[in-house]
């Protein structure tokens, strides 16, 4: 099974990377962007069937390690 | 007293952390290897800065797992005496024993120098030796020191004097409250991001860091004192 988690950086809290990406759109031309939030995307192959079991697995994950949410918010899909 | 100096793969203050104890209050200290289960014989335990693990995911996410941070956090619960400086301060708000996260620089960029620092709270193990509203100066040398806590952990912040330094004038990281260093609930762990060990000689430009090193003896003296008294 394939797990594919979300990492983002929470609404209220600044990202100083996303606006200066921003910027650099804005510079090019890319005037319609009005906002940048960059995140984190990773990919995690999982040595289980049991669908329910990995779900909570990866939430337990995502929890202690994969996000800080403190800062972050996450979420995930599974897949096969 | 007996100090450690915590040593990830990737610290890169740990020689300095330990220089400044042995310079500044000429203690007995070791390095420990983030290995380590056992940290009963210390009585302080200073959190180097680096870029533990790489800094891979986020700074300190990685190194509040090693084995060594459940006997941090057995010290912290015990009262004795925890500083994290900068990576250390990160790895502090990551395990969890300091509210609160690190996250990028608001500028983007690392900054590196000298800051001057107002002392907020003089009741901590760290910085007893102060005034407060002293303002000392020591360096900083990050790229992710922008604390970051919600509305209401900064009115706890606040209400409990945990804010322990405040930047005056600029403010080098973009940080809520213009805050460099915080302290939890019982003042006895600490974490800044500024380097006070890079500050203990007048040759490196300043020693107003020193105060953080004889604040710890004093209030270990303190203690050991108060605990000998029958």
């Amino acid at each position: 099974m394939k797990a594919t988690v979300y990492v983002t950086i929470k609404e209220n809290v600044l990202d100083p990377q996303g606006n200066a990406v921003l910027g650099s759109l804005h510079t090019m031309g890319f005037d319609e962007v009005g906002k940048v939030r960059i995140g984190k995307y990773l990919e995690l192959e999982l040595s289980t069937t049991d669908r329910a079991q990995a779900e909570e697995r990866i939430k337990a994950m995502c929890e202690k390690l994969l996000a800080n949410t403190v800062i972050e918010d996450y979420r995930f899909e599974l897949e096969g | 007293m007996k100090f450690a100096v915590i040593v990830f793969p990737g610290s890169n203050c740990d020689i300095d952390m330990l220089k400044a104890v042995e310079d500044t209050v000429g203690q007995p200290v070791d390095y420990v290897w983030h290995t380590a289960t056992d940290l009963s014989a210390y009585d302080a335990i200073l959190v180097p800065g680096g870029f533990s693990y790489g800094d891979y995911l986020r700074c300190g996410a990685i190194a509040q797992f090693a084995p060594v941070m459940n006997e941090i956090r057995k010290a912290a619960a015990e009262g004795k005496f925890v500083l994290g400086v900068c990576n250390g301060f990160q790895i502090l708000t990551e395990a969890g024993l300091l509210p609160g996260a690190l996250i990028r620089n608001k500028s983007l960029k690392f900054r590196c120098h000298p800051v001057d620092l107002r002392v907020e709270n003089t009741k901590t193990a760290f910085t007893n030796a102060y005034e407060h509203g002293d303002v000392i100066r020591i360096p900083i040398a990050h790229g992710e020191g922008n604390f970051y806590c919600d509305d209401e952990t900064l009115a706890r912040l606040r209400a409990n004097e945990q804010i322990v330094f405040r930047y005056t004038g600029d403010n080098p990281n973009g940080s809520v409250d213009d805050i460099a260093g915080i302290c939890n609930e019982e003042g006895n762990v600490v974490g800044m991001m500024p380097h006070p060990e890079r500050a203990v000689s007048e040759l490196l430009g300043s020693e107003d860091g020193a105060g953080m090193f004889r604040s710890v003896l004093n209030a270990w003296r303190e203690r050991n004192g108060a605990a000998s008294v029958r």
